[in-house]
């Protein structure tokens, strides 16, 4: 399928959940509202035509325009064609539904965009820091965070 | 969690309690066992929570982050798109030419930088020689893994020789900084070639002896045959890559099916699993993928080298590489193990503003707790050592 | 068989110092704690096998502090990682000896500016006997190193601690 199918047929289904949407980029991308974000998966993943069964990487990100979210690099081994899926939060909201129910290796992206960028996911079975200690402050690849000057008594800072 | 997963095929389910001869009832309890972050077999600082009902796991929780060093913060702060390239050295740095040649990739395909054709064929050679280096330190470890020490020595010889190829091209050896956004840095010596050569020659009958000391040994196949079965569909909805995927049966490799660089024009073959000594995707089965994908990577060589053209090795780059604002690309190639992947995001200064790293060792070792579950806890160390993983990419 | 069983075959009898004596007891066997964190671990490893054969100069790895003479930090040490290096360290018997390998557990190398997560050298928490250059060291570095801790171990002396 090209992009502009797989950009076709979520429309004809899901239609209001686009919010908008790049054929042309060198690699094309949808941006989904974000509490739909689950069913389009689950509709991606399973769908025989698209069935996106490979998810390749996910991203968080910080736009630094109020808004973090987050990228999900679709890739489907049968069909051997690829999509970009993006959702965008306000920062003080940064609520979105977990997709690790549909693919499994969500689990641990997820818990890495939560740990870097303080992107909660609904429904996450396991939310908890994955990298950093779990009594961190804040979340460092927000482009305004500041770094703690001590943690447990060791200097932070050089 | 997930429906359609099934559980090892060796899964055994507790007793809740047993009646002893003079009637007393002995109730099982669950025991948590610490193992790391400094163990003999977590190849590096994994800490792995294993709650075990006597010898056998009932979970495994692995806990990473114990060499977070920061990587992608580090991007962003470099004032040069160049500069990140001795930073993604330092995270699989078993494999450092694959991680250069991937993030090099993904710029290079942003700002639609044509690579002159010598370049594609050093970097094919170069990745290919990683990829034997890299496969030898994981299948002597391996060896250790099992009970076994003499592997290791063997295959730290080889590796060695391929350290020298390195060397006598870049002058390191271990990080290299070789591959360049356009190029690489430097061009091959007068007699790398020729060394080369000699070394796939040389290499050939010690891959038979590799197999012979250690992959059909009786020992190694009883332990390693039928343990930490990891079946196709759990493979594939954990996003595994590399020999972890392939062990599952699962013909895929981005060399063949996303094509870049000059792959498509040598006669190779990716290699699958087959559960030739008992189940497809058990650890077996992923060691086999690694020893034959060595064989592969010596054909490529062969054919890399024959065909090696003259040339420039370094295409017109911009000094300040700037794309242009909102560009962004996913660029990968499949490291020795499996899909590294770089996200860069340009907004258009000297910088790049966000590169999302997405390493195979972090994606492979999600699948750990699934494959370990029902296993014997004298397993674990077997199966953990199957995955591969290096833990400057797991945690970045 | 020894070096010198050969030669003094009738019962000599030597004549040292209790200093030398064990300071050559100690430097002519490191057991080193089998530890490694980053790329370094992967120079340590190419040490110990085959062609630097690390074993020459008495370090033999052992899995467990309690064993362990020497540790050698051998790669970045995080902030998540510091306290566990400070509990092996001091799980180590005394005499004990630190070996910092590498320029990430010296001062916090390439990741000394922006490194949120990375510790400014492993001498934050424990004290180092014997610092190596380089990122990552070659194995001939880290064999000069051990000799460099060697030399050290020998002016050591019961009444006066060198360190």
């Amino acid at each position: 399928m090209t992009a502009q199918e797989i950009i076709d047929s979520l429309t004809a289904r899901f239609g209001d959940a686009i919010v908008e949407s790049k054929p042309d980029a060198m690699q094309p991308w949808i941006r989904i509202a974000p509490d739909r974000i689950q069913e389009v998966g689950r509709f991606l993943h399973d769908d025989l035509a698209l069935r996106m069964d490979y998810l390749s990487s996910l991203s968080g990100m910080d736009y630094n325009n109020g808004q973090l979210g987050v990228v999900y690099h679709l890739q489907s081994l049968v069909h051997k064609h690829r999509i970009v899926l993006k959702v965008s939060v306000p920062k003080e909201q940064a609520h979105v539904p977990t997709v690790s129910g549909v693919w499994g290796t969500a689990n641990w992206h997820e818990r890495e965009a939560f740990d870097l960028f303080g992107i909660v996911f609904d429904g996450h079975p396991d939310p908890r820091r994955i990298l950093l200690p779990d009594d961190w402050e804040g979340h460092p690849l927000r482009k305004d965070y500041q770094v703690q000057e001590f943690y447990h008594g060791m200097k932070v800072p050089y | 969690m997930i429906e359609s997963l099934s559980l090892p095929t060796n899964y055994v389910t507790k007793p809740d309690a047993i009646t002893t001869s003079s009637g007393k009832t002995i109730r099982s309890q669950e025991m948590i066992v610490n193992m790391g972050p400094q163990h003999p077999s977590t190849h590096g600082v994994l800490r792995l929570e294993i709650v075990v009902d006597g010898e056998i796991i009932v979970d495994c929780i692995p806990h990473i982050g114990y060499l977070h060093r920061c990587f992608e913060k580090h991007t962003e702060h470099m004032t040069n798109y160049q500069q990140v390239i001795p930073y993604t050295d330092r995270m699989d740095y078993c494999s450092a030419i694959t991680n250069e040649w991937s993030y090099a990739l993904a710029v290079e395909r942003m700002l639609k930088i044509e690579v002159p054709e010598r370049v594609e064929y050093i970097r094919v050679i170069m990745a290919e020689l990683q990829r034997i280096a890299s496969h030898l330190i994981a299948v002597g470890t391996y060896g250790i893994d099992s009970g076994a020490f003499t592997p290791f020595l063997y295959s730290f010889i080889d590796r060695e020789k391929i350290l020298d190829l390195f060397e006598m091209t870049c002058g390191a050896r271990l990080l290299y900084n070789y591959v360049w956004v356009g190029g690489v840095s430097h061009d091959l010596p007068p007699g790398f070639v020729e060394k080369a050569k000699e070394f796939v020659t040389y290499f050939r009958p010690r891959i038979t002896m590799l197999n012979d000391l250690l992959t059909y040994n009786e020992i190694f196949v009883k332990r390693t045959a039928n343990v930490g079965v990891l079946p196709r569909d759990v493979a594939v909805n954990y996003a595994c890559s590399g020999p972890m995927l392939r062990g599952s049966g699962v013909n895929w490799d981005l060399r063949r099916d996303d094509p870049y660089s000059v792959y498509h024009k040598f006669e190779w073959e990716p290699q699958v699993g087959k559960g030739e000594v008992g189940t497809i995707g058990d650890c077996w089965d992923r060691h086999i993928v690694r020893m034959r994908e060595m064989e592969q990577s010596l054909n490529i060589i062969e054919q890399a080298l024959a065909g090696l053209p003259e040339g420039n090795v370094q295409a017109a780059v911009p000094k300040r590489i700037r794309p242009e604002p909102g560009g962004e690309y996913y660029g990968r190639t499949e490291s020795p193990r499996g899909e590294l992947g770089f996200y860069v995001v340009s907004d258009g200064s000297a910088s790049p503003y966000r590169v999302k790293a997405r390493g195979p060792a972090f994606v492979n070792l999600s699948v750990l707790p699934e494959i370990s579950r029902g296993a014997m806890i004298a397993d674990l160390v077997l199966i953990a050592g199957s995955v591969d993983i290096v833990l400057g990419e797991v945690d970045r | 068989m020894g070096l010198l069983d050969q030669r003094f075959e009738n019962g000599n009898v030597f004549i040292t110092s209790v200093d030398n004596l064990l300071n050559w007891a100690r430097l002519s066997s490191l057991w080193q704690m089998q530890f490694g964190l980053a790329c370094c671990a992967i120079e340590m490893m190419a040490a110990s096998a085959s062609s630097f054969d690390i074993m020459r100069f008495g370090v033999i790895p052992r899995a467990t502090p309690r064993q362990a003479d020497v540790m050698f930090v051998a790669g970045t040490v995080t902030i998540k990682m510091a306290s566990r290096i400070k509990r092996l360290y001091d799980q180590m018997s005394e005499p004990r000896y630190v070996l910092s390998m590498g320029s990430c557990a010296n001062c916090g190398g390439p990741y000394w500016e922006h490194g949120y997560h990375v510790l400014k050298g492993v001498d934050r928490v424990i004290p180092v006997d014997v610092y190596i250059p380089g990122c990552p060291p070659r194995p001939e570095a880290l064999l000069e190193g051990i000799i460099k801790l060697q030399e050290k171990i020998r002016r050591e002396s019961l009444a006066k601690k060198s360190a």
